[in-house]
């Protein structure tokens, strides 16, 4: 089955960390990307970039930041091929955000025609 | 054996198989029914097959084979099943109880269970489908016994076996790593329905029978987890008094309970599952010595305490510390059992309330006792606990 392992982080949790820290965070971020099963995904720039567009009405309503004003913001994902949910649970919970004040949301992807 | 007492002990373990074998609840559900549907008809005039599970088995097998070829929007899995190694009695093999050896029928219960319970799923969710697929209830009876309209709980069902296969929660017994927290989720479900059943005076819905079903079905599949034995137990205890604890619709505190109504040979087989949980007790283990201890002519009111005491200790529980305090009520008197129950933080529970009513009553603090039986009452939920408040108000 493939999972889209979708990142959520509290924005400030990885810039208290010591720089020696961070570094480690992003090691496991990048070891995670070699993990057996991964096909994809992406790390996404801080929320203060982000755009959200709507349609309302045939006119195009674009606004500063994000869609969902949470405490948590969505940061990246990662596409991953795996035998179950309790497989792709145990990759997911090595994911730094998920100790880190954050978590991981795992959406089971649409394959082929449903 | 009448086939309806057939058909509630073999659901769970035939539909485990069927899901084992198909890998898709909704078809392995659809393939038993038929099959007991076909047992229905023919057992009476036949008679029971020597081994009703395996007659189901294979029938049901048959009737999902049949369905998947009709139905063509899932030739893929027809490959699959093609794709199945040898060994396997194919499809072509007649309807019944000749072509398989019991022993070819697993015993996949548990990985029901766990599918079942898995923590992706709703609480509410893992309840249903836990009395659906292993108890074997209808929808209509669990609908009825949790106080929910049918198609709610047909809802709620769908939705659970929906989530089951879009997002892949395995029908595997976890690996030995997270198996202690999976199983303690199992448990507090099955306990949660022997609740269900034993809050209620007559049980009208039969869970408690049926979560006492089910955790036998456990403690015979996990004989060395003293969790499931020690669940077991404590059940067993609990309903040993069922019925002595009300008369008519009214409570009957453990102490006026007429002892000559308890099932005595349910307590003999609690402690005798006690004896082998104790060699690791956890929560349910001690909590089964307790209502044990409970049992005894003479209560020992200083060992329960000290009980009362690890169990706390074990689970953290502010709860479990006001059990103890009543406890310590009896071994050492109300003035150290208040002294507990002061300390504790729980404002919105009503036992805290009728508990420290209780002990201002017996400290002859007549007007504080009043008033915390009064805050008791306004959380009290049910009507039995509403009348018995109301009579200690009038009294004190």
């Amino acid at each position: 089955m493939q999972y889209a392992l979708l990142i959520y982080t509290r924005p400030g949790a990885t810039e208290a960390l010591s720089p020696d820290e961070q570094a480690a965070v992003h090691d496991e971020y990048m070891t995670l990307r070699k993990e057996p099963g991964m096909t994809g995904g992406a790390s996404l720039h801080a929320v203060e970039t982000a755009t959200t567009v709507r349609v309302q009405d045939e006119r195009m309503l674009v606004t500063d930041g994000p869609f969902a004003d949470t405490k948590e913001v969505f940061a990246g994902f990662y596409l991953l091929e795996a035998d179950d949910l309790d497989a792709a649970t145990e990759i997911a919970a090595r994911i730094p955000a998920a100790r880190l004040g954050g978590a991981v949301e795992i959406r089971p992807v649409v394959t082929g025609p449903s | 054996m009448p086939v309806e007492q057939v058909f509630r002990d073999e659901w769970g373990r035939v539909l485990a198989c069927l899901i084992g074998y198909f890998g898709d609840f909704d078809l392995a559900e659809e393939a038993a029914a038929e099959a007991f549907a076909a047992a229905a008809q023919r057992w009476p005039s036949d008679g029971t097959p020597d081994n009703p599970g395996a007659w189901l088995v294979t029938t049901a097998r048959h009737r999902g084979i049949d369905r998947l070829r009709r139905d063509r929007v899932l030739a893929a899995k027809l490959r699959l099943l093609a794709a199945e190694p040898s060994g396997q009695e194919g499809a072509e093999g007649k309807e019944g109880e000749d072509d398989v050896a019991p022993t070819a029928i697993p015993d996949e219960r548990l990985e029901l269970i766990f599918m079942c319970c898995h923590p992706a799923l709703a609480l509410e969710a893992q309840v249903a489908l836990t009395l659906r697929a292993a108890a074997g209830l209808s929808t209509e009876e669990i609908a009825r016994a949790f106080l929910v309209p049918a198609d709610t709980m047909k809802r709620r069902l769908t939705r659970a076996k929906a989530k089951i296969k879009l997002a892949g929660i395995p029908f595997a017994v976890p690996a030995a790593p997270r198996q202690p927290e999976r199983l303690a989720a199992v448990l507090a479900v099955v306990y949660l329905v022997f609740n269900q059943g034993y809050g209620d005076h007559q049980d009208r819905s039969g869970l408690a029978a049926e979560a006492i079903r089910l955790g036998r079905v456990l403690a015979a599949l996990l004989p060395a987890e003293p969790e499931a034995l020690g669940l077991l137990a404590l059940m067993l205890l609990h309903d040993a008094r069922r019925d002595a604890r009300f008369t008519g619709e009214d409570l009957v505190l453990l102490a006026d309970q007429d002892r000559s109504r308890w099932d005595r040979s349910q307590i003999a087989e609690g402690r005798a599952l006690l004896d082998r949980a104790w060699r690791r007790p956890g929560p349910y283990a001690l909590q089964a010595a307790i209502a044990s201890l409970q049992t005894e002519s003479e209560l020992d009111w200083p060992q329960i305490a000290v009980l009362y005491g690890e169990l706390a200790d074990l689970t953290g529980s502010a709860v479990v510390r006001l059990n103890r305090a009543v406890a310590v009520a009896e071994a050492e008197g109300p003035a150290a059992a208040l002294a507990i129950v002061d300390s504790l933080d729980l404002p919105e529970y009503q036992y805290w309330h009728s508990t420290r009513a209780e002990l201002l009553r017996r400290l002859g603090r007549a007007d504080e006792a009043r008033a915390a039986y009064g805050d008791a009452l306004a959380r009290a939920r049910t009507a039995p606990e509403r009348r018995f408040l109301q009579r200690r108000i009038a009294e004190s």
